[in-house]
């Protein structure tokens, strides 16, 4: 890679000083009340945060309900579209950043238009995940792209950095577009349509649910996952070590490649030097060099499509069983609480009394909770099959494409090297 | 035909043909003469074997001999495909038929051997010289050796080679008689002395840059194909790990497991093909290397050339000397200060009788002089017009040798995306089944 980008990096197409009022910043603009009295004062009884009194479909939160979502979405019966694109390149005198344009198209009533099309920034995006997050605890969050990529090494403001950030960005919208519950969260809905983002509005919530987290996170031991969960936690071990694995393996023959492409393009000027003193072997051996050249440039950019298509997948995906561990480890605690509080009831109780209200609550939210992860995984098994299966012939698509490069430039080599013969062979 | 021909050239440096003459007869070698050996005669390499002996000083020593096998086309064309005549040869006999060559064709590009050790081999090739491997390139090597020079129109009829393929006993001791080594160890002498031709033959002078450009130049691309193909290796064996973690990632996975064991598969063979390919192209390289070893042979040709320059030079400047000698003699001055002329002035003048000795011998003396600068002038043009011709017929050679090298080079690389291409798509399909 490093070999490949040894050229500047494309500037972005960018606003520059003047422009930057043209270009307004959805956080430099006034605050404007958004949802007002919003997520505050939502009633958090529920594990899964979902708004009890909300309009939507997974207001009701029954699994019955969920369900049909799901068919709904396996139907390709998509009313929310999503689309992160445009970079463009901010420079004011305090700080250089990016911004994306993010483009909305739906039929959902909870929109108050059809199309959006609002810039946000990276740390929007972060703002958006955070929020997610918070307020569904019991859902599989997508992941975003890190935020700091081999800080120094890479060129923030470069096109391919740029670039391949923006592809996360649009996966990762995508993927909460696609989710029956994330995609009916309103601060998505704000992410996506409000004109400017007003972050502070999401404080309160942020305390509140702080104190759940910490509450959840309090340090209740589980005695025993049960299989199913047992079986997903083993699953993303094994998997996580693959991907690992498949990375390296990834790594390792783009360096390869990178080294081989170094070795070709020495390899070609020298038959061109050859050439030079030759007479009847110039043309041939020029051919060759100009053959070899061709080959090189279809191998750079396969090495490129390899470290810029292939590889931010695996990365997104290793990030994504992080996602998945997590919400895991929440579960669990959410049954360890469950499990204690019964404990100590069975302990201090005779049979008689009917079990507290309060270790009834656990018990529902460690159900909704299963239901919600089962949901969810299962949605994560049916997105990682198609994105794999999307990724590896893409791989072999883009190395079908290199040796069909590459036959191409041989094959029309033959009759170069062969031409002066037949003439030779017309006049003896 | 053959054999009068083989005597006319032998001695070709010291016929008196004029040029035409000359240039007439070698063209008829050429065409006629110089294929007539491989017309009469089939002859191979077949085989190499192992063996263990004691050598001069008494030592266990491995070698390997090689099987050359000869057959007489008539027979093979009439049908009765008779048993090949056979024997065993040695590298090392190889290689005293060569100097053989070399020394008595000072004037001739002599085909190289395939070299004594190998050089410029990516890593995963052994450079050990008992590798099956090395072996049996060597022995390609080695036919190709006989064959090129069984149809070279000069050397196919040296009875030396003729010898080297029928005679299985005795042909060392028949080398030896011929005295090659006392001219070789003279010639290299001279060779190796350093020395400067006043006129150098802007032709040969070309000849021998253009050698020493062809030698760097090839050197250079087998040492940048040796790291490539080291790359290459890696590119595809890299894949092969591919393979294995599908295999074990297909046991965690219920629907996607069937497309990513059998894609495994394919990536075990794309691994395993690279092997192949690097075999062929080690192939290409082998006939690269022939003209790396075909550029010294041809600035041998140009530095013999300088060689029997510089002889013709040296009796020239001599004769220029005796002649001056004379003339100071006969005329009583002393032009340059000399050690006679202080002599004669210190001891007085000699006698007319010692002047007239002196002059009798210097006089005998020009007159060798004279003919041995018109019998190394001879020798000169003689080599140059023989050198000439075997230069051009090499040239010829050449391109038309590397040029189908490089044809095939291109076909073996078509093969190899050929070959990319389908296991790919069979991945693909693999791939798109998950």
């Amino acid at each position: 890679m490093s070999a490949m980008s040894a050229g500047a990096p494309r500037p972005l197409p960018s606003s520059g000083q003047k422009s930057i009022q043209d270009i307004c910043h959805p956080l430099s603009a006034e605050e404007s009340a958004l949802n007002p009295g919003s997520a505050a004062d939502k009633d958090l009884s529920l594990p899964n945060g979902t708004p009890v009194d909300t309009s939507s479909p997974a207001s009701s939160s029954s699994l019955l309900n969920r369900l049909q979502l799901d068919d709904d979405l396996d139907g390709e019966t998509r009313d929310l579209f999503v689309t992160v694109d445009d970079p463009k390149k901010h420079v004011s005198t305090m700080e250089t950043y990016i911004t994306y344009r993010v483009c909305t198209k739906t039929t959902r009533t909870e929109f108050d238009l059809p199309e959006y099309s609002v810039r946000r920034r990276y740390q929007d995006f972060d703002w958006l995940r955070n929020k997610l997050e918070e307020s569904q605890p019991t859902h599989l969050i997508p992941p975003l792209p890190e935020k700091f990529v081999m800080k120094g090494v890479v060129d923030r403001f470069s096109e391919e950095f740029v670039e391949t950030r923006r592809k996360a960005l649009d996966k990762f919208l995508k993927r909460v577009a696609d989710h029956p519950v994330l995609s009916f969260n309103e601060h998505f809905n704000a992410f996506l349509s409000a004109k400017d983002l007003n972050k502070r509005q999401g404080l309160a919530l942020l305390t509140k649910m702080g104190e759940s987290v910490k509450y959840v996170t309090g340090g209740y031991k589980l005695r025993a996952r049960p299989v199913e969960f047992a079986a997903m936690g083993d699953y993303l071990d094994m998997f996580t070590q693959k991907l690992g694995t498949i990375d390296r393996i990834a790594q390792r023959i783009i360096k390869e490649q990178s080294e081989f492409l170094m070795e070709l393009r020495e390899y070609g000027p020298v038959y061109s030097s050859w050439s030079s003193f030759e007479e009847d072997l110039h043309d041939p051996l020029e051919g060759v060099s100009g053959c070899v050249s061709n080959c090189s440039s279809a191998l750079e950019e396969l090495t490129e499509d390899m470290s810029e298509d292939f590889l931010p997948v695996l990365r997104e995906y290793v990030l994504y069983i992080e996602s998945m561990k997590n919400v895991l480890k929440k579960r669990d605690q959410v049954q360890a609480e469950y499990e204690t509080k019964l404990e100590a009831v069975v302990f201090r109780e005779d049979k008689k009394t009917p079990m507290p209200v309060d270790v009834e609550k656990c018990q529902d939210r460690v159900e909704c909770f299963n239901a919600d992860l089962k949901a969810d995984w299962d949605r994560w098994e049916n997105n990682k099959r198609q994105d794999f299966r999307q990724l590896l012939t893409g791989m072999a698509d883009k190395n079908i494409q290199y040796y069909e490069k590459c036959l191409a430039a041989w094959e029309s080599l033959i009759p170069l090297l062969q031409d002066k013969q037949e003439a030779k062979g017309e006049t003896n | 035909m053959a054999d009068s021909g083989s005597e006319d050239i032998a001695v070709i440096g010291n016929t008196d043909l004029t040029p035409s003459e000359s240039e007439n007869n070698l063209k008829n070698t050429m065409v006629e003469t110089g294929t007539s050996l491989l017309k009469k005669m089939e002859i191979s390499v077949a085989e190499a074997e192992k063996r263990t002996g004691k050598n001069a000083v008494n030592m266990q020593e491995t070698y390997t001999v090689y099987l050359i096998e000869t057959r007489p086309v008539d027979a093979a064309s009439e049908g009765t495909n008779p048993v090949p005549d056979s024997l065993w040869r040695r590298y090392s006999e190889f290689e005293l038929l060569r100097n053989y060559l070399l020394v008595t064709y000072p004037f001739l590009v002599v085909p190289p051997l395939p070299e004594k050790r190998a050089e410029f081999v990516w890593h995963k090739l052994s450079a050990d010289n008992m590798d099956p491997d090395f072996v049996e390139r060597r022995r390609v090597g080695l036919e190709n050796f006989l064959l090129r020079v069984a149809s070279h129109p000069v050397l196919s009829s040296d009875k030396i080679f003729y010898s080297f393929l029928t005679e299985e006993n005795g042909w060392k001791e028949t080398v030896f008689e011929t005295g090659f080594q006392a001219k070789a160890d003279s010639r290299l002498k001279a060779l190796n002395a350093t020395f400067r031709v006043k006129n150098p033959d802007k032709r040969f002078a070309d000849m021998k840059h253009y050698g020493d450009e062809l030698q760097s130049v090839i050197s250079q691309l087998l040492r940048v194909r040796a790291r490539a193909a080291d790359r290459l290796y890696g590119v595809y064996k890299v894949h092969g790990n591919y393979g294995r973690v599908f295999s074990e990632w297909s046991a965690i996975e219920k629907e996607m497991g069937d497309g990513l064991q059998s894609a495994g598969h394919h990536m075990d063979a794309y691994a395993a093909s690279v092997d192949d390919i690097l075999e062929e192209e080690e192939h290409y390289a082998d006939q690269l290397k022939e003209y790396l070893f075909y550029a010294d042979a041809l600035r041998a040709v140009c530095r013999k050339h300088e060689l029997t320059q510089y002889e013709l030079e040296m009796a020239a400047l001599d004769l220029t000397s005796k002649k001056q000698q004379r003339e100071e003699l006969a005329t009583g001055t002393i032009r340059t200060f000399s050690l006679k002329g202080m002599t004669s002035k210190l001891f007085g003048q000699e006698t007319p009788e010692q002047r007239e000795a002196k002059l009798n011998m210097l006089e005998t003396q020009i007159e060798e002089g004279e003919e041995l600068v018109k019998e190394r002038n001879a020798e000169c043009d003689e080599f140059v017009k023989s050198a000439w011709v075997d230069i051009e017929r090499f040239k010829e050679q050449k391109d038309h040798d590397l040029r189908e090298a490089l044809i095939s080079y291109a076909i073996m690389q078509i093969s190899m995306c050929k070959k990319g291409i389908q296991v790919w798509n069979n991945a693909k399909e693999c791939f798109s089944k998950m």
